[in-house]
């Protein structure tokens, strides 16, 4: 019992992860630009991709490396070729746009890399679990969570002590005024964009070695990463860093007692919170309304 | 939008006029559609597809394009709709009214429900609330196996011949008989929702997307209106869906799937967000495509979600939008 308490206690603890991660990316987007992006689990699935197509010739720790720059580089270029166009417009076209990409770039994926799923290779060291006795622990879960929690941190380093991060957490709240103040506005949204995919793209990588490569990885991930944004209350990222780690945990948990249920606890933890407390666990009355 | 106001309510003699010549095309062409539609190379289905998916845009566009309020979440509605029908029919009654009348308020008072929960966010955080509770229901039909089908779908149930008396309806049969069935539903429906959107309350709807503040000063209770906008028009896409049930005899998880949703919404974008008839013409476009691209390629997916991007980047308006547009100009 003990056993299977911990085996769900880590897999709570990996997938929270994943939300976090995947919800940190969509919310920094959602809070700057105002745009739901329907595509971030294509840009998840396409950073897996890029590693897998990259690992034979960098080795698995250059594609770790370079995959997630490369995902945010297209996500510039996605940003500045179209994304930015319609900020100014009713979010009907926000929707209707990231909606429409994400339909192109999973069909791109299966086009490049084909329908049926693919395993990536992990280093030997990798792989194997750290005792005999608790088998489902393996140096890559371990490795995983504390890449996670590095990038987490790297995060609120970044938006805490940078002059670009200071922007992009005053723009949250008064974007009108960061312009008037002599900030690229522009700019700032295009870096930002392409910071949410850079998380995409590495939360990619590391699910491809869980998981293994499909076109539609992240489909399974968008969802929960909606509700952890609305359970930690939008406009926050301690929120949604709270809120996926929240719902991972009592998804995983849920397991061990009543498995099929796994999947209503998150949407019974999204009603209690509407219904509660609707501004979120730690969000501000007002955000984006 | 002074203009949008009046073509609505048609008081100026001129516009009244063309409002006029509109309903007698639209009328036209769905009345004759068994004579023309052969001739295309099309079949009748087709057309009750166009139907029902045009109903529940145009009920999904009384929020959106009429209060100017967006759910990406209306599949659900729909989704409900279609499942209460045919759990309906399979498990209690055989009886197509009764059905339908389950499944629209299965998937009507759900959505009254949850709209209470929502009623105070805006925007952005509004349509992802409707995203997130829509997929709740899909998770369940998926996962009921046993009582809804899971993921194969809800089958082994059958529209019923309507029993008028005198007469009988002979629905189950499908073909011409059912199409005009269908017809006549669509047509009490959106004449309903004409009559909604004309009175007293339609009208404060309109100044409620036009300037909320300026309306709440004016002492409407804006919460209000919104939430019976957001709980009529989940009573009409559950209708829809209840349709969708019987044309089909079949329900399944993707009807409550939030591509649907997004489906819903470009249907209203490409026919025209702000005008009564768009999102049945912009049903109408997306069937025909839909149908016409996935027998063509099997990268369908890639066709539709880029028509999807070149509608919002270059053609926001829509056909309708577009047309009005020229008109006035």
């Amino acid at each position: 019992m003990t056993q299977l308490i911990l085996f769900n206690v880590t897999n709570g603890l990996i997938i929270g992860a994943f939300y976090v991660l995947m919800a940190l990316g969509l919310s920094l987007i959602l809070n700057l630009s105002n745009v739901i992006n329907f595509a971030h689990g294509n840009f998840l699935a396409l950073g897996g991709y890029l590693a897998f197509t990259l690992s034979p010739t960098l080795g698995y720790w250059g594609a770790l490396l370079v995959s997630p720059f490369l995902t945010a580089l297209i996500g510039l270029a996605v940003e500045r070729l179209m994304i930015r166009r319609i900020y100014n417009r009713d979010p009907v076209y926000s929707l209707l746009l990231t909606f429409g990409l994400a339909f192109v770039m999973q069909d791109a994926a299966r086009y490049i890399w084909g329908p049926n799923g693919l395993p990536m290779g992990l280093p030997a060291v990798l792989a194997q679990p750290i005792t005999s006795d608790l088998f489902f622990i393996t140096y890559y879960r371990i490795f995983m969570v504390t890449v996670v929690i590095v990038a987490v941190v790297g995060l609120f380093a970044f938006l805490r002590y940078t002059r670009v991060g200071l922007r992009i957490r005053a723009g949250t709240f008064d974007l009108e005024t960061v312009s008037t103040l002599g900030v690229n506005v522009r700019h700032l949204r295009t870096f930002n964009f392409a910071l949410g995919c850079l998380l995409a793209g590495l939360s990619g990588v590391l699910a491809a070695g869980q998981i293994g490569l499909n076109p539609n990885m992240g489909d399974e991930l968008l969802m929960p990463s909606f509700i952890a944004i609305i359970v930690g209350g939008v406009g926050s990222l301690i929120g949604t860093l709270f809120g996926g780690l929240l719902i991972g945990m009592a998804a995983a948990l849920t397991t061990v007692v009543y498995p099929s249920a796994s999947e209503a606890v998150i949407y019974a933890i999204l009603m209690a919170v509407l219904l509660i407390r609707p501004r979120g666990l730690v969000g501000e009355e007002g955000m984006l309304s | 939008m002074s203009m949008a106001i009046a073509s609505l309510g048609g008081r100026l003699p001129m516009q009244a006029g063309r409002r006029e010549l509109a309903l007698i095309a639209v009328w036209t062409a769905l009345l004759t559609v068994p004579l023309w539609l052969p001739l295309l190379g099309g079949y009748t289905a087709l057309a009750g597809r166009v139907l029902v998916f045009g109903l529940a845009a145009m009920g999904l566009n009384m929020l959106l394009g009429f209060t100017g309020v967006l759910s990406f979440g209306h599949a659900a509605y729909f989704g409900l709709g279609a499942y209460g029908a045919g759990l309906t029919l399979r498990y209690l009654v055989h009886s197509t009214p009764l059905a339908m009348l389950a499944g629209t308020l299965l998937g009507g008072l759900a959505g009254t429900l949850f709209g209470l929960l929502i009623v105070r966010r805006r925007g952005v955080y509004f349509a992802m609330c409707t995203i997130a509770f829509g997929q709740l229901w899909y998770y369940l039909a998926y996962s009921w196996n046993s009582f809804t089908g899971g993921f194969d779908g809800l089958r082994d149930f059958q529209r019923e011949a309507i029993n008028l008396g005198p007469f009988t309806l002979h629905i189950e049969d499908g073909g011409t008989v059912f199409y005009f069935f269908l017809l006549a539903i669509f047509a009490v429906a959106v004449a309903v929702m004409g009559v909604v959107l004309r009175s007293p309350f339609g009208r404060t709807l309109l100044a409620i997307r036009e300037n909320e503040r300026r309306a709440r000063f004016l002492g409407i209770p804006v919460e209000r209106h919104i939430w019976l906008s957001f709980s009529i028009s989940c009573f009409f896409t559950a209708l829809a869906g209840t349709l969708y049930a019987l044309l089909n005899n079949f329900a399944d998880p993707l009807t409550l799937h939030y591509s649907l949703s997004g489906y819903f919404v470009v249907m209203t974008v490409i026919g025209g967000m702000r005008t009564f008839w768009g999102p049945l013409l912009g049903a109408a476009v997306f069937v025909v495509l839909q149908d016409y691209i996935s027998s063509m390629t099997v990268n369908w997916m890639s066709f539709v979600g880029a028509t999807f991007m070149l509608v919002v980047l270059f053609f926001p308006r829509g056909l309708l939008g577009t047309l009005r547009r020229r008109v006035q100009v």
